[in-house]
């Protein structure tokens, strides 16, 4: 073929191009949508509770995700501080997957159990008051802030749609389970639970 | 893996090599062999193309990564279900890791796993370790000095709520402690809450304003005996403190002890269970020799206790 018509015929162009870059995904991506490894819960794996949903939420609105990271990486250097490394069965009811890539702060993928919910509450109200070299920010808020669940039983019904086996009890039972409930308290209730699934932790 | 998404994997792979490949020869074919002031013939904005080959060294670099890449294939899992020649694995790469770090670390516990932990206490280089993992584990809730904050408890002074001997101290690590001090407010009442805190800090010496002992000492002697003892020195099989000397988790102030009645408190040690037998044993000299006094245990640069 002539590399002048490749150039000059911007539809050719992009169709070879769609192409060439997409050879790369089906192989290396599309597969995994098919793997057990990636697409089956792990034993034991349970999906969050009303209230631990919403706490994700606020962990997503308040930006969390950008200075914590949720994945453990094979590696003995991380597996000794924060437990078993991260596997993929744990995160297939994660929609959408708050992974992270930025470690300013250290990786919660087990932080769940690790610390006292008294600890959690003075900390995310003023970390330095029990961590005096933390610069991670405060946030008051959250302990003013209440949820009024009037979309909790929405949320829960799309990521049914994902195909976490959320209950039609669980979702009947979802304003009730988290209205009036301050922020501070859904957050440090789905935190707890992070990680806590995979049973051998070290 | 299925043999399937195997076989679509290497076929996707093997083609997408040959496509390269092909493209890289057959863009080569028809090319002049050397150097010419020719232009491909097009123009944009007056900015013209000489009709040159691609280099030689860069043409090389093409085909030696190609040749890289089928060796990488060839020794790493890359190919679908092929295990590559040399069987690594991620989780074997892990263990390897671990087994590494084991063998390095394994004896240096195990000079100190038999001795006990009054012993370990004494040991320069076992407080060194002990610190270095009260630092990485302990510190964040217990303070890097190990006194504590408002709500965790000081680990440097000789006095326990879940008691201080070397084994209640592992018992502590790992099982992890619940305390469970009830709220008193619906039983008591805003008055009652009011005098027994007052009564309360009177058992400390602390006098408050405004309340009536009486009153107090009666409502303690009903609810509070059980956990705190008639004389309110605590038990530490219920992590309930000594309430009469000037050791304060939640605070005294007059109104610290009312919110603690009113609400209770329910501090939470969690277990350490994960660390395992050895650096618990570390742990919990380390945590034991905070607590003794200056010449006890040998000159370190642990922080120091009363």
């Amino acid at each position: 073929m002539n590399h002048e018509i490749v150039e000059k015929n911007l539809g050719l162009l992009v169709v070879l191009m769609v192409f060439a870059i997409s050879l790369g995904g089906l192989t290396q991506i599309v597969p995994l949508f098919f793997q057990q490894e990636t697409t089956e819960p792990i034993e034991g794996l349970r999906p969050y509770t009303a209230l631990e949903l919403e706490g994700r939420d606020i962990y997503i609105r308040e930006g969390c995700v950008g200075c914590h990271s949720q994945m453990v990486r094979p590696f003995r250097a991380e597996t000794e501080r924060y437990g078993h490394y991260s596997v993929a069965g744990e995160s297939v009811w994660e929609h959408p997957f708050l992974w992270g890539s930025k470690r300013t702060g250290p990786d919660l993928a087990r932080v769940g159990g690790r610390y006292s919910n008294d600890w959690h509450r003075a900390h995310l109200i003023n970390p330095r008051d029990v961590v005096p070299e933390s610069k991670m920010p405060s946030y008051p808020w959250l302990q003013e802030n209440t949820l009024d669940g009037d979309h909790t039983a929405r949320k829960m019904e799309v990521m049914r749609g994902f195909g976490v086996p959320y209950t039609d009890e669980d979702i009947a039972g979802a304003k009730e389970a988290v209205e009036g409930v301050a922020e501070i308290d859904a957050l440090i209730a789905y935190l707890q639970h992070l990680g806590t699934v995979l049973s051998d932790r070290r | 893996m299925s043999n399937f998404w195997s076989g679509y994997i290497t076929v996707l792979t093997l083609v997408t090599i040959g496509l390269i490949v092909w493209l890289l020869f057959a863009t080569r074919k028809g090319q002049r062999p050397d150097h010419t002031e020719e232009t491909v013939g097009h123009s944009f904005d007056g900015i013209e193309e000489y009709d040159n080959p691609l280099p030689r060294w860069w043409f090389m670099l093409f085909i030696a990564t190609i040749i890289f890449g089928a060796f990488y294939l060839a020794l790493y899992p890359g190919l679908g279900k092929w295990d590559g020649l040399l069987n690594w694995t991620q989780e074997g790469q892990y263990e390897d890791e671990v087994a590494q770090a084991q063998e390095q670390f394994a004896p240096i516990f195990a000079r100190y796993a038999d001795m006990p932990v009054e012993e370990v206490a004494t040991d320069q280089d076992a407080i060194r370790i002990g610190q270095r993992l009260f630092a990485t584990n302990c510190s964040v809730c217990h303070g890097s000095d190990a006194r504590g904050a408002f709500g965790f408890p000081n680990l440097t002074d000789n006095d326990w709520i879940w008691g201080g001997t070397p084994e209640q101290i592992k018992t502590t690590l790992r099982q992890g402690r619940q305390a469970a001090m009830p709220a008193w407010l619906a039983v008591i009442g805003d008055r009652g809450v009011r005098d027994t805190a007052g009564y309360v800090r009177s058992m400390a010496g602390l006098d408050s304003e405004n309340v009536n002992l009486e009153a107090g000492q009666k409502v303690f002697q009903t609810n509070c005996v059980a956990c705190h003892g008639p004389e309110g020195k605590g038990n530490p099989l219920l992590g309930a403190p000594n309430l009469t000397d000037d050791i304060w988790l939640y605070g005294s102030s007059m109104l610290q002890v009312q919110q603690t009645l009113r609400y209770g408190r329910n501090g939470n040690m969690p277990s350490q269970q994960h660390l395992g037998e050895d650096k618990i044993h570390m742990l919990a000299s380390y945590v034991y020799s905070l607590s003794q006094e200056d010449g006890e245990v040998g000159d370190t640069d642990r922080p120091k206790g009363k």
